[in-house]
Order: structure tokens, then sequence, then C-alpha cells
């Protein structure tokens, strides 16, 4: 299944890690600049895990993958998340 | 934080040839946003597990929750939804997720729905989030399906009041239907849908390709790419 | 405490003995991507193993193909626990490749058309263990399945078998690749159920 989804696939498994909705986290990408909702992503699920790209250049912007030893989360694509303030 | 809870189904339903309605009570759920999502997982007895994502179809309180799933062909989890699984089955989900594609009651814009066959689901939720509420926002959906057997929740739709609703059909639309079928193109989206405003809210649901296809197609209509929210379906 | 789902089974599958350590056979072909499918031409394929002297070893599509070409059949083992037996490949083997290439390092990092990268070392990539594979099953490798050409290395988890491959660059160290860096093994093999670091 190589069609991606939108960053709302990112939710779930990142609410096991934070309080916060990362879908409307405004993440800027490291690779291009392009400021954006994490909800807009494009994100490749698999079981392996879901990479989250930059709507705009296509680079990755986060990698999160769940293992029986924890949570891998690498946000090495991100220049900065801000994190929207709740309610 | 959310993490894993059980969920009993409580009850199912026939929607299409090919979708179910299912009921599942999930003790302690706390309500959920119209367009937000669950993560439901399925363990069979030897230990294997799959997770995939569905679009919740109820709002509003209590600790049932509605999801409504098409049978993806040579899926792994769709076709036990769809054909196997019984009121009083155990699963597990996570949720409700997602604060991006949802619709607020309080959101007072305009708002364009546009569904490709089962993308209907969150989009239902908002019509019905809507109607529970004092909403007075003008709602304007734009439903694609394949045939007219193919719409979910039709005799919900049909008493939608005062949303304006569209059909359009891909593989055969009903005797008399003005439009031939087909795939909704840019034309059919400047003439049946709201035009590009500032206080517009755009809600794609469905396929990777129709959403693709739609939302090209509606920023090329003008609208602002940041109002035009999308949900694309995995499959599986 | 697990929650059973009653009547779920998954996909078709058995659990084997002669399958490594929590493996289930597929009769299917599981596409697995972590980003869009590269579109490339054969006309402006190629494959490059750079060195640590900077040499570059070319080998453009016509020149690969006229290369000696072999018939691999193979197990393969995907991390996410499918396994497919005796799967049938054609194409160039590493050991063949590397005739022509002087190195004293002991590791690679493969290069995919699209960014991805896997880390293997030297050694897993020769002595008949690893292709460069653009044939499955008597057709032409799918984009889906790394089309034109991917890394063909059976023996370690699947995701080290690069789809997409364009290129080894020699390292003295083993950097860790795509997946590698997110969590998974930097060896992966899956008789000893190497997952995960």
């Amino acid at each position: 299944m190589p069609a991606h989804v939108d960053g709302n696939a990112l939710a779930g498994p990142m609410s096991e890690l934070f309080a916060f909705d990362v879908t409307v986290a405004t993440a800027v990408c490291g690779s291009c600049g392009d400021n954006a909702h994490m909800g807009q992503a494009m994100v490749y699920v698999s079981a392996m895990g879901h990479v989250a790209r930059c709507r705009s250049c296509g680079d990755v912007l986060m990698v999160l993958v769940e293992t029986p030893n924890g949570t891998m989360l690498n946000v090495r694509g991100l220049t900065g998340l801000r994190i929207a303030p709740t309610g | 934080m959310t993490t894993w809870r059980a969920a009993t189904v409580a009850s199912t339903a026939r929607l299409t040839s090919t979708a179910r309605s299912i009921v599942l009570d999930v003790p302690g759920w706390q309500g959920n946003l119209a367009g937000q999502h669950l993560d439901l997982r399925l363990t069979a007895e030897d230990g294997y597990q799959a997770v995939r994502s569905y679009s919740i179809a109820s709002v509003g309180p209590g600790q049932l929750v509605e999801l409504g799933v098409d049978k993806v062909v040579d899926g792994e989890v769709s076709p036990y939804l769809v054909d196997e699984v019984r009121a009083g089955d155990q699963l597990e989900i996570r949720g409700p997720l997602g604060g991006w594609f949802v619709w607020r009651p309080a959101d007072v814009g305009p708002v364009q729905l546009v569904a490709g066959g089962s993308g209907i689901v969150p989009l239902a939720a908002m019509i019905r989030a809507r109607r529970t509420s004092s909403s007075v926002a003008p709602f304007r959906l734009l439903y694609s399906a394949r045939t007219p057997d193919d719409v979910l929740f039709a005799p919900e739709l049909d008493n939608a009041g005062d949303v304006e609703i569209t059909f359009a059909y891909t593989r055969r639309a009903p005797d008399g239907f003005a439009r031939k079928p087909k795939r909704l193109d840019r034309t059919d989206l400047a003439e049946l849908t709201l035009p590009p405003a500032d206080d517009l809210t755009v809600f794609v649901c469905g396929p990777t390709g129709f959403v693709e296809a739609v939302a090209d197609g509606l920023v090329s209509l003008g609208h602002d790419p940041a109002r035009v929210k999308t949900e694309r379906f995995g499959g599986a | 405490m697990a929650v059973i789902s009653r009547g779920f089974g998954g996909r078709r599958r058995r659990a084997e003995e002669d399958l490594p350590p929590g493996q289930y056979l597929t009769e299917d072909f599981p596409v697995l991507s972590a980003g869009p499918t590269p579109v490339v031409d054969t006309a402006e394929w190629e494959f490059v193993i750079q060195t640590e002297t900077g040499a570059r070893h070319r080998w453009s599509w016509d020149e690969l193909q006229a290369l000696p070409i072999e018939e691999i059949t193979k197990d393969i083992h995907c991390v996410t626990r499918w396994s497919k037996l005796e799967t049938t490949w054609r194409g160039v083997s590493l050991d063949t490749l590397f005739e022509q290439v002087e190195t004293a390092y002991d590791y690679v990092l493969a290069h995919s058309y699209g960014g991805y990268t896997t880390n293997l070392p030297l050694e897993d990539l020769l002595d008949g263990k690893a292709w460069i594979a653009f044939e499955y099953d008597d057709s032409p490798l799918a984009p889906e399945h790394g089309g034109p050409a991917r890394l063909l290395v059976p023996h370690l988890y699947f995701w080290k078998s690069a789809k997409w491959v364009h290129g080894l660059v020699m390292q003295t160290d083993d950097e860790p690749g795509f997946w590698e860096q997110n969590g998974y093994h930097l060896y992966g093999d899956p008789w000893l159920e190497q997952r995960y670091s």
C-alpha cells in the first residue's frame, strides 16, 4: 500500500506519548521551511512504523516506531513544533 | 494521554452489500468531536495483532460509539469487521483521536463536505453534530458513490434538513439522473460545491486517489489549501 | 490480560517450524513503503559503488544486463512477520560487481532513488549472498516492489533488500540507515529475531 494518508494518522500512536494533539501542532520542515499543521503532513503507515513527510518538499519530518522495548520517535526532520493550547 | 482499552461490540447493522455499521460499547468513553477517528486493534488467539484507524460516525455523549466500515478487497481487518464480528465480541480501541479534521458546533462559517465512498462516515458525524446542536452554519455535501446502492446512511441523509446534498455516481446512476456516471472532476467541483470564501471550511474524505483529485481540483478553483482539510483512507 | 477478538485470524497464514521465530507464511507479496514510489526510467538508471578513494564504479542498465545473470530462488522474511517461501528472481550477483572494486572498508550504506538507506556489512553482500535483482516471478520487477532494480539480501530481514537501489557507499563503520536510525536492528538476522535495536 504505497499511498500515503494524512497526518491525522499520527494521532493514535502519538497520543500514547504526549498530552497534546499532534495533528493540530504546527510543524516547521527542517528541509524547506514549510509551516503546516501536522494534520496536513503526508503519512506513510506500515507495520514497520509511521513516516510523516512534508506536504511541500516530501522530506521526512517525523518517524515513529512502536517496538516492544518502547516507542522510538525521531523528529530530526523538524526545526520546530508549535503546540496549540488545549481546549 | 490515550491508551488501549477494551470495547465490546454492542450491535451491527448492514449498511450496503459491502459496508456495515458497528456500534461499540466503550466503558468510560467521554464522547467525541465530529470528524475524529479511533484506532482499533484486533488480537488473534495466537497473539497476532492488527491495528487500523476508523472514522467515528457518532457524536455526543454516552459510551456507545458507531463506526461505518466498508470492506476493502483483500483487506485483513475490514472483511472481519464487515462479515465476521458480532454482538458480544471484544476488541480494543484507542481514542477519540485527532483535532485537525473536526467540525465544532461553535464554528459558524459555511462548510462544504466532499465524500468519496465510505469517506462519508466522519462527514455524516459532522451533519449529526450540526443537527444535534443549534448550529445554523450553512452545510453542503457532495457525495460520490459507486451506485445508489452504495450510499451509506441513505435514510439519514434524506432527512438531513437544510443541509444541501448532491449525489454523484461513478459506476451507475439512478434512471433519469442527469449526470452520467464518472469520477468527480474540476467542472463538477465548480458546479456542485460552494465557491471559495475566506470563512469557508472544506472537509474531503475518501480513498487516497479521490482525496488527491478533489483537493487538487478545489485548490485550482481558488480555495485556500489551509482551509481544505483532508482525511485519506489507508485501507485493508 | 490480552483482549482476544473471536474469529480474527488475520491473513490466512500458518506458523511453520522451518520459518524463523515469530514469522508467518504468506502467499501474497505485501508492499511496505516509507515514502512515495520513485519512478526511475531504465534509460536513466545507474548503479554506483563508491569507495574510500572517491572512485565511483558505475553501471548503466544495459551494462548491468550484459553481466552474468543468475536465477535465484530464496525464502524472504519481513520484519513485519510475514515470510514467503521460494521466491524466484533474476539478477546480478554482488560478487560480480565487486570484482572490479578495491576497498578496505568493511561496511556499506545502500542508497535508493527516493532517499531510502540501509546499512550492511560488506561480507553479507559477497559469497553468493546478495544480488541486484530486476526480475521477480518471471516479470520485470514492479515499481512497488522496488523496480527497476532492488538489492536482494534474503538471509536478512527484507528491509535490508533496499528497493529502487541506486548505489552503495563503502563505510569504515556500520552507520545506521533509515529504519536502523529509528529503532530497528543494525544487522537484522531473522533466525536470531533481530528485529529491534
